[in-house]
């Protein structure tokens, strides 16, 4: 089985199509390493209904409270329970176990359009 | 933009691996391997921080000692060669315009250490309220390092075994690699630690050779904040400004008793009023529920109201909760009472606590001789 291919937003995000129409959610690498060590992870309600660039969740770290925004509109339909009793996660492992939610997209989600791919994400932080 | 100014350690953060921001106008390591890694390294055995920004200050001359007891509320006499202490310079209104370390180091001869954005006020305020005897010089091109931990004394004995005769808040002029060194026993942590004044080319080699003890790490400015607040130790600022009182900031402390009847010092009057009938504001500590810190800047509700405001806040990790230091009207502090911090609309169940938040460990004499 071929790895999903992930794409990026310009918030430092990434998502993959998990399953049909639905995208899981977390934060870059690049993210986890600016925010710090993150000590309390509020995530968004499941069933709650999210616009795109809706902030959806916040990341507490030992140096400051961050947004994580929703990157596309649709429905929560999951999220990483295991951060609430270890959200060191999302610092020990930002892009597989670190995840942090699922939207079921409300449309065709046009990811070449709206998104970066992972050459152009990283040629984003070179910059 | 202006670029921040590196300290004489730039070159060594960079070699390890530092991530670097800008504090005051400097440039200074915010972390090495992690603020809660560095946090944990300091309280189990010891850290290294660069805290080169902090100014350092000489006041000497005849007339030293009698400028002394005009700007800060201590009585110089009772300040001997070799020992110093934590103490605040107020204005004429008794608004705090900065704490800071001053020491004896001889007789007419005092050292300042201040918060590097409250340089420029602390130098006015002196220069504007000293006589003529004596002089208050800002030192130039010195490094500041601070080794703090349950480790340090090993580390530092190591290098200077004279410390090690050092008590709280004692300091002398020792040497490292011929070059002399003022090594001072105190801290910002909570724990025991040193901390060394060396001109700007000697503090290479000298946090080399501190790290090169197996005990020591070096820490950033994200693992210092974390600690100073757990220990309850004010940040110039967020906890304090220039409208902060003695009183207001819960230092009353700091004023001898012996100082208190006639007290000589600029901003005396606000304090020795507030003293005799208390202050409408008061710094508190808050340890919140659940996990989500309450930042500076939350306001703080008692039944609906608000009644004050978080000066500052973070996660601790010592207690496992978050905790913050928060400045509450003096007629509704309440020991027993339910408050609640608001943070992004919530509302956070919150207690007072006795500061510290953690039990200070620094270095007592009777301890030693206990053992």
């Amino acid at each position: 089985m071929s790895e999903p291919t992930k794409w990026y937003t310009q918030e430092h995000e990434w998502m993959y199509e998990a399953g049909v129409g639905v995208w899981r959610i977390g934060i870059t690498d690049f993210a986890q390493q600016e925010l710090g060590d993150a000590v309390m992870i509020e995530l968004p309600a499941v069933n709650r209904e999210v616009k795109a660039g809706e902030a959806c969740a916040v990341i507490e770290s030992v140096k400051t409270a961050s947004d994580v925004f929703a990157p596309i509109a649709g429905l929560v339909v999951a999220v990483n329970n295991r951060l609430e009793a270890a959200p060191e996660l999302v610092n020990q492992s930002p892009e597989d176990q670190g995840w942090l939610f699922e939207i079921r997209a409300n449309e065709a989600v046009q990811p070449k359009a709206d998104f970066m791919d992972l050459e152009t994400y990283q040629a984003s932080l070179d910059a | 933009m202006i670029a921040s100014q590196p300290t004489p350690l730039e070159p060594l953060h960079r070699e390890l691996g530092a991530r670097l921001t800008d504090f005051a106008g400097w440039s200074l390591p915010l972390s090495f391997a992690g603020t809660l890694a560095e946090h944990r390294q300091v309280r189990e055995a010891c850290g290294l921080f660069d805290v080169s920004h902090m100014a350092q200050f000489a006041l000497r001359g005849p007339g030293a000692a009698a400028a002394l007891g005009r700007l800060l509320p201590l009585r110089p006499a009772a300040l001997k060669p070799g020992r110093g202490r934590y103490s605040v310079m107020c204005a004429a209104d008794g608004g705090i315009i900065d704490d800071l370390i001053v020491s004896c180091d001889g007789a007419s001869d005092y050292h300042v250490v201040s918060n590097a954005s409250r340089a420029a006020a602390v130098a006015s305020h002196a220069a504007a309220a000293i006589g003529p005897d004596c002089e208050w010089t800002r030192l130039e091109n010195r490094a500041l390092l601070a080794l703090q931990g349950p480790r340090a004394a090993a580390v530092c004995a190591g290098l200077f075994p004279a410390a090690a005769e050092l008590g709280f808040m004692g300091s002398a002029w020792l040497e490292h690699a011929g070059k002399p060194v003022r090594v001072m026993r105190c801290g910002y942590t909570g724990e025991d630690g040193f901390e060394f004044s060396v001109a700007g080319a000697q503090a290479v080699p000298l946090a080399r050779a501190l790290l090169a003890a197996e005990a020591c790490a070096p820490a950033g400015l994200g693992a210092r904040d974390v600690l100073r607040l757990e220990a309850g130790l004010c940040l110039y600022g967020q906890d304090l400004d220039e409208r902060t009182s003695i009183c207001a900031a819960g230092l009353q402390w700091l004023v001898p008793p012996a100082l208190r009847a006639e007290p000589a010092f600029i901003g005396a009057e606000r304090f020795a009023a507030e003293n005799e009938h208390g202050c409408p504001e008061r710094l508190v500590g808050l340890v919140l529920e659940g996990r989500t810190p309450a930042r500076a800047g939350a306001p703080v509700q008692l039944d609906g109201e608000e009644v004050g405001k978080v000066t500052s806040g973070c996660f601790s990790p010592n207690l496992g909760q978050p905790i913050a230091l928060a400045r509450l009207a003096s007629e509704r502090i309440d020991p027993a009472a339910s408050y609640a911090a608001v943070v992004r609309g919530r509302e956070l169940p919150c207690r007072l606590r006795e500061l510290p938040f953690v039990p200070h460990r620094y270095f007592s004499q009777k301890s030693v001789s206990a053992k």
